[in-house]
């Protein structure tokens, strides 16, 4: 089985699974007139959010490292930054941030433009040269260890920690035995097991980092929840879980955690912030499922993979999102929207390891072209930046 | 779930070779007898007592305080003994972290 996947090489060294021109507002004020600009693009990708002005501190800076890394990840051949003129975090510096990728590049602001319209057309005659430029590409052959893979979750049921996590995480150990990179996030679906993905750091100092990232998501939550009148809100495993088998909170995170497999941790990343090397990486998110994602992308990923029990049909904007169920119910309803039916493991046809491989297969397929069905159906609901408080 | 359920075969899955419990993948009753295969491992196991979806079985004698093992780790401990093919839920293992039952 071949190694490689098939992507477009950017100037900065990464490379891409997709060749899209993102039209990126620098504020929620400009978020129409990018949208208006991608419709007449065909081929772009526009990022609604509701920030960008009104936000200090932390809250600010975690806006403008994602939106910049967002320019940045190589799924993108082109920017077009849309900016309003007034907002707190300027178009400019959206746009500088994204500069040392020397990918094509330019900024309309809306209020140098005069309106909304002039702003439309001036966009709209920018994104369509530079998709005429992408479209020259054509695709080469890389080592998957330049891939980097997102690892979400949500809509979960039984069969996501049962089949789907673990097959997925059976493909994730085998991109990262191959040199590429998988990154797993939602750590409020972690607590319980931070000694266990602690013992699977690389070194002491990645294991401290993975404890006190679990441990301080625990806090937070602890505090939020410390004047609830109903004690049992506080649990961290529920009634439900319980019903269904579950008998401990360790056994519950398990579940999520095994997406990333058995590989040692390579480092534990910031919101907006990238790895500075190959491995599986932890990312500190919340479990969010658009946020996570975002936070992934941000990271540099160009592929999301997505168990989800009952499903659900959210994709990304310009980043192909796999969705994986382990559910054979759920893939006969949702066909159109789920990608693997690993629920061949729930009626005994296929194991773990082979249902792991499939995935494996899929992602490489996914990287050199094949489109997902989010993709196809225009699902792309997951971009949603975090906020702190 | 129960219809997803109904439609699996007579198994249980083991999710990691180290595991001492496996998960059944449909409601069973005692005395059924319990398919269970995992890395070339096929072996057929008479269920001791009920074990609804979802839920777990011994696929080996686990003494009182043994580590219960599922995913290659340990999910917490053994209240009381449990004979292969028993129940294992918050009745007979434990674990301090988390609140509830």
């Amino acid at each position: 089985m071949s190694q490689t996947f098939m992507g477009f090489l950017r100037k900065d060294g990464k490379v891409g699974v997709r060749n899209h021109i993102a039209i990126i507002p620098s504020v929620f004020c400009s978020a129409k007139v990018a949208e208006r600009i991608a419709y007449q693009v065909p081929g772009s990708v526009y990022f609604r959010h509701p920030v960008g002005c009104s936000q200090v501190g932390e809250d600010l800076e975690v806006t403008a490292k994602t939106l910049i890394a967002i320019g940045n990840n190589p799924n993108f051949a082109g920017v077009v930054v849309v900016g309003l003129g007034c907002e707190r975090f300027s178009p400019y510096e959206l746009a500088d941030g994204i500069a040392p990728s020397n990918k094509m590049l330019d900024t309309v602001v809306i209020q140098e433009e005069g309106d909304s319209l002039a702003a439309i057309q001036k966009g709209s005659r920018i994104a369509r040269e530079m998709q005429q430029m992408a479209s020259k590409q054509v695709r080469e052959e890389f080592p998957v260890s330049k891939l980097i893979i997102g690892l979400n979750c949500g809509g979960s049921d039984m069969t996501s920690g049962l089949i789907a996590n673990p097959a997925l995480g059976h493909a994730s150990d085998k991109l990262v035995k191959h040199g590429g990179s998988s990154i797993l996030s939602e750590i409020t679906e972690l607590l319980g097991t931070e000694e266990i993905l602690a013992r699977r750091a690389v070194n002491d100092e990645v294991a401290q980092d993975i404890m006190n990232t679990v441990r301080h998501t625990e806090d937070k939550l602890l505090k939020q929840t410390q004047q609830s009148s109903n004690k049992a809100r506080t649990h961290l495993i529920s009634t439900g879980n319980y019903d269904g088998g579950l008998s401990s909170v360790v056994e519950k995170s398990l579940g999520s955690m095994k997406k990333s497999g058995n590989a040692q941790f390579s480092g534990v990343i910031q919101y907006g912030h990238q790895p500075k090397s190959q491995g599986l990486f932890l990312l500190d998110s919340p479990g969010h499922d658009g946020e996570v994602s975002t936070g992934q992308v941000a990271a540099g990923a160009q592929i999301i993979l997505f168990p989800t029990g009952r499903g659900t049909p959210t994709g990304f904007p310009g980043v192909p999102v796999i969705k994986i169920t382990g559910n054979p119910k759920t893939y006969g309803r949702m066909k159109e929207n789920i990608d693997i039916n690993a629920g061949e493991v729930l009626l005994g046809n296929r194991t773990l390891e082979q249902m792991g491989e499939e995935i494996y297969q899929d992602i490489l397929e996914v990287a050199s072209g094949k489109q997902v069905k989010a993709e196809i159906l225009g699902h792309d609901e997951q971009f949603c930046i975090t906020r702190l408080p | 779930m129960k219809e997803v359920a109904a439609k699996a075969q007579k198994s249980a899955l083991i999710i990691d070779a180290t595991d001492n419990v496996a998960v059944a993948l449909q409601d069973f009753k005692k005395g059924d007898q319990c398919q269970i295969s995992s890395n070339g491992r096929e072996e057929k196991i008479q269920l001791l007592e009920d074990i609804p979806f979802g839920h777990k079985l011994a696929i080996q004698f686990i003494e009182e305080n043994e580590s219960v093992l599922k995913y290659g780790e340990e999910i917490g401990k053994m209240k009381t003994a449990v004979k292969k093919g028993g129940w294992i839920h918050v009745h007979n293992m434990f674990c301090e972290r988390g609140g509830g039952k």
